[in-house]
C-alpha cells in the first residue's frame, strides 16, 4: 500500500459528506418552480427502482433464489404488507428456495 | 406527538435497516479483511463514511495502492446519487427546526435512510431522522466489526438470504404509492426496464452502476416532471 489508509478514509469521508450536505445547505426553502418541484417529487421512485432492478437478481448466491425473492417481495408488498413483513418474506423465500437449489 | 415519541418511531421503523446493514457490512468486513485492510481501519471507514458501494470499491482500490485524487474522484462518482437524494430530502424536511440539524442529518442520508425518510407521511422532523440513524449506523459499524473479527460466524445460507433484505425494503417503499397512482406505477416500471437495458446493452453496460443511477434518475424524473407535473404542495408525500 502506497497511500496511508487513514488519509484515504478522511478523503473518502470528506467527499461523501460534501455531496450529502451541499443540497441541504443550498436548498433552504420549498422549491416554487413547478418543474423542479415535480422533478424532485419523482426522484425517489426512479432512484429506488433503478437501484433495485436488476441488482436484486445478483444479491443472493443464486439467480433463481433472488428472482423468487424479488417476485415474493413485490407480491407481498402489493397485497398491502408493511416494510418489515416484506423484508422478512423475501429473506425467508430466498432461504427456503436455496435449500432446494443446493 | 412529542419529539421523543417521534424519535422512537424512527428507531422502530429503522430496525429492518439495522438487520439489513448488519448483513451487508458483515460482507464488507470480510472483504476488507481478505484485502489485508487493518481491522480498525475498516471499522473506522464504516463509521466515517456510512456508504456501501463507495466503501466496497474503496477497499479494493486501496489495497491496490490507489492515489488520493483518484480515490476522491471515484467516491465522487459512486456517491453522486446522494446529491439527488439530499435535494429531495431538502423538500421533505420541515423548515422550522434550527438549521444546524441539516449538517447532522446529511451524514446519515444513506440510500436506505433516505428511502424511509421520504416515505414518511407528513413533514419530516430531525427527531424522526435521528431515530432512523440510531438504528442504521450501529448496524453498519457493528456488522463491519463482526466481519473483520470473526470472519465467518453467520452460515453462508443465512448471509445469502439476508443479501436481499435491503432490496426488499426498497420494494416495500415503492410498491404502495405505485398501487395508488398509475403515473408512479408507470415510472417504477420504466425505471426498472431502463436500468435492466442499461445493464445489458453493449456500450451502455460499461457505464458504472453509480453513473447509471444518476443518468436514469435525471432523465426519467425530468421526463416525468415535464409530462406529469405535480400540481400542489400536498401532492408531495
Amino acid at each position: 500500500m502506497n497511500s496511508n489508509i487513514f488519509i484515504c478514509i478522511i478523503v473518502m469521508a470528506a467527499v461523501t459528506y460534501f455531496i450529502r450536505v451541499l443540497p441541504l445547505v443550498l436548498i433552504r426553502g420549498k422549491i416554487k418552480n413547478r418543474f423542479f418541484r415535480s422533478f424532485i417529487y419523482y426522484v425517489p421512485f426512479v432512484t429506488l427502482s433503478v437501484m433495485v432492478f436488476p441488482s436484486i437478481l445478483t444479491s443472493t448466491s443464486s439467480f433463481i433464489s433472488a428472482l423468487i425473492g424479488f417476485v415474493i417481495a413485490v407480491t407481498v408488498s402489493f397485497l398491502g404488507a408493511g416494510l418489515p413483513v416484506v423484508s422478512l418474506f423475501a429473506v425467508a423465500a430466498v432461504f427456503v428456495s436455496e435449500l432446494f437449489i443446493r | 406527538m412529542n419529539t421523543f415519541k417521534i424519535y422512537r418511531r424512527g428507531v422502530r421503523d429503522g430496525m429492518p435497516v439495522f438487520f439489513g446493514y448488519l448483513a451487508v457490512s458483515f460482507s464488507f468486513g470480510i472483504l476488507a479483511k481478505s484485502l489485508n485492510i487493518p481491522s480498525a481501519a475498516a471499522v473506522l471507514m464504516s463509521a466515517a463514511n456510512f456508504t456501501s458501494a463507495g466503501q466496497f470499491a474503496a477497499v479494493s482500490s486501496i489495497s491496490a495502492g490507489v492515489g488520493y485524487i483518484e480515490l476522491a474522484l471515484m467516491q465522487f462518482i459512486i456517491n453522486l446519487r446522494y446529491f439527488l437524494m439530499s435535494s429531495a430530502l431538502s423538500q421533505k424536511i420541515s423548515d422550522k427546526p434550527p438549521f444546524f440539524h441539516r449538517f447532522l442529518m446529511a451524514f446519515g442520508n444513506t440510500d436506505e435512510v433516505f428511502a424511509l425518510a421520504v416515505s414518511y407521511k407528513g413533514e419530516l422532523t430531525p427527531s424522526y431522522f435521528y431515530g432512523l440513524m440510531t438504528a442504521a449506523l450501529p448496524g453498519w459499524v457493528t456488522g463491519t466489526a463482526l466481519g473483520v473479527i470473526s470472519g465467518n460466524f453467520l452460515p453462508a445460507r443465512v448471509l445469502s438470504a439476508l443479501g436481499i433484505a435491503l432490496y426488499a425494503m426498497f420494494i416495500a417503499i415503492i410498491i404502495p404509492p405505485a398501487r395508488k397512482s398509475k403515473i408512479v406505477a408507470g415510472i417504477v416500471a420504466s425505471s426498472m426496464t431502463a436500468s435492466f437495458l442499461f445493464s445489458k446493452l453493449p456500450v451502455l453496460k460499461n457505464i458504472s452502476s453509480g453513473f447509471r443511477i444518476i443518468i436514469l434518475t435525471v432523465l426519467i424524473s425530468a421526463a416525468a416532471a415535464a409530462l406529469f407535473p405535480v400540481e400542489t404542495e400536498e401532492d408531495y408525500e
